[in-house]
């Protein structure tokens, strides 16, 4: 799955973007933001209040309680401030 | 589906908002009224040297042109424009331009607010500050104003 970071999400983690594969009992994006958190110390301190962290799921928005499974790309990113 | 014309652009140069009006008005005399918006940088009295937009291309188009399409169907609009630069942009430079076009003028004024207010909060972008002193800027925190003016014309329509 290809995962997209955005804004300061994009900064913390050190990375635009990667393809990583899914651990099996990742099935929503909420497993999606624990299970990234536990990769490293750029990750746990990006997604430190995950409840923060927006989702899109080919380039849809999502909420954290949804399914990802058949997502071919997850975007990563703080609320939006465009306008 | 809607039948009218929605111009939606991300990009970087400026845009010319008499263009994009006449896009929506030329060779036809059915429309009324015409409400533009254009959302420009400000300097915060003077501490801001530029913002920088990020965005996420293709979804940006996308989600703008989602909500303009709920525009669409919800008001009597007989075209709708939507264009947002991304990169650099300095004190005064415009961000943001929304027309709206319809036969009387409540559609237009409606549509254009809407679409505005579901841009903001909806539409994937991030701004950051690089300050006038040379101080390395933050990004921008979402205002609860935002959520609040986009809450205000209901529940799912965007």
């Amino acid at each position: 799955m290809r995962l997209l970071y955005f804004a300061w999400v994009r900064e913390r983690i050190g990375k635009t973007e990667e393809t990583v594969d899914l651990p099996a009992h990742v099935r929503t994006g909420a497993d999606l933001l624990a299970w990234l958190k536990t990769r490293g110390e750029e990750y746990d301190h990006a997604l430190e209040r995950p409840d923060v962290i927006r989702l899109a799921m080919d380039q849809m928005h999502i909420r954290q309680d949804e399914t990802i499974a058949e997502a071919r790309e997850i975007a990563l990113f703080p609320p939006m401030t465009g306008g | 589906m809607t039948a009218i014309p929605i111009t939606i652009r991300v990009q970087a140069e400026p845009f010319d908002s008499e263009a994009e009006v006449a896009s929506l008005t030329a060779g036809r005399t059915d429309v009324g009224a015409v409400v533009t918006f254009q959302g420009l940088c400000r300097s915060e009295g003077g501490s801001l040297a530029a913002l920088e937009l990020e965005h996420y291309p293709g979804m940006a188009e996308a989600e703008i042109r989602r909500v303009a399409e709920a525009a669409a169907a919800r008001w009597p609009v007989l075209g709708l424009a939507a264009i947002h630069r991304h990169g650099k942009i300095a004190p005064g430079a415009p961000i943001v331009l929304v027309v709206a076009t319809s036969s009387h003028r409540q559609a237009a004024f409606e549509a254009a607010a809407f679409l505005m207010d579901f841009l903001k909060t909806r539409a994937p972008f991030w701004k950051k500050e690089h300050h006038a002193d040379g101080r390395e800027g933050g990004w921008v925190d979402a205002r609860e104003t935002d959520d609040a003016a986009a809450a205000r014309w209901g529940g799912n329509d965007a």
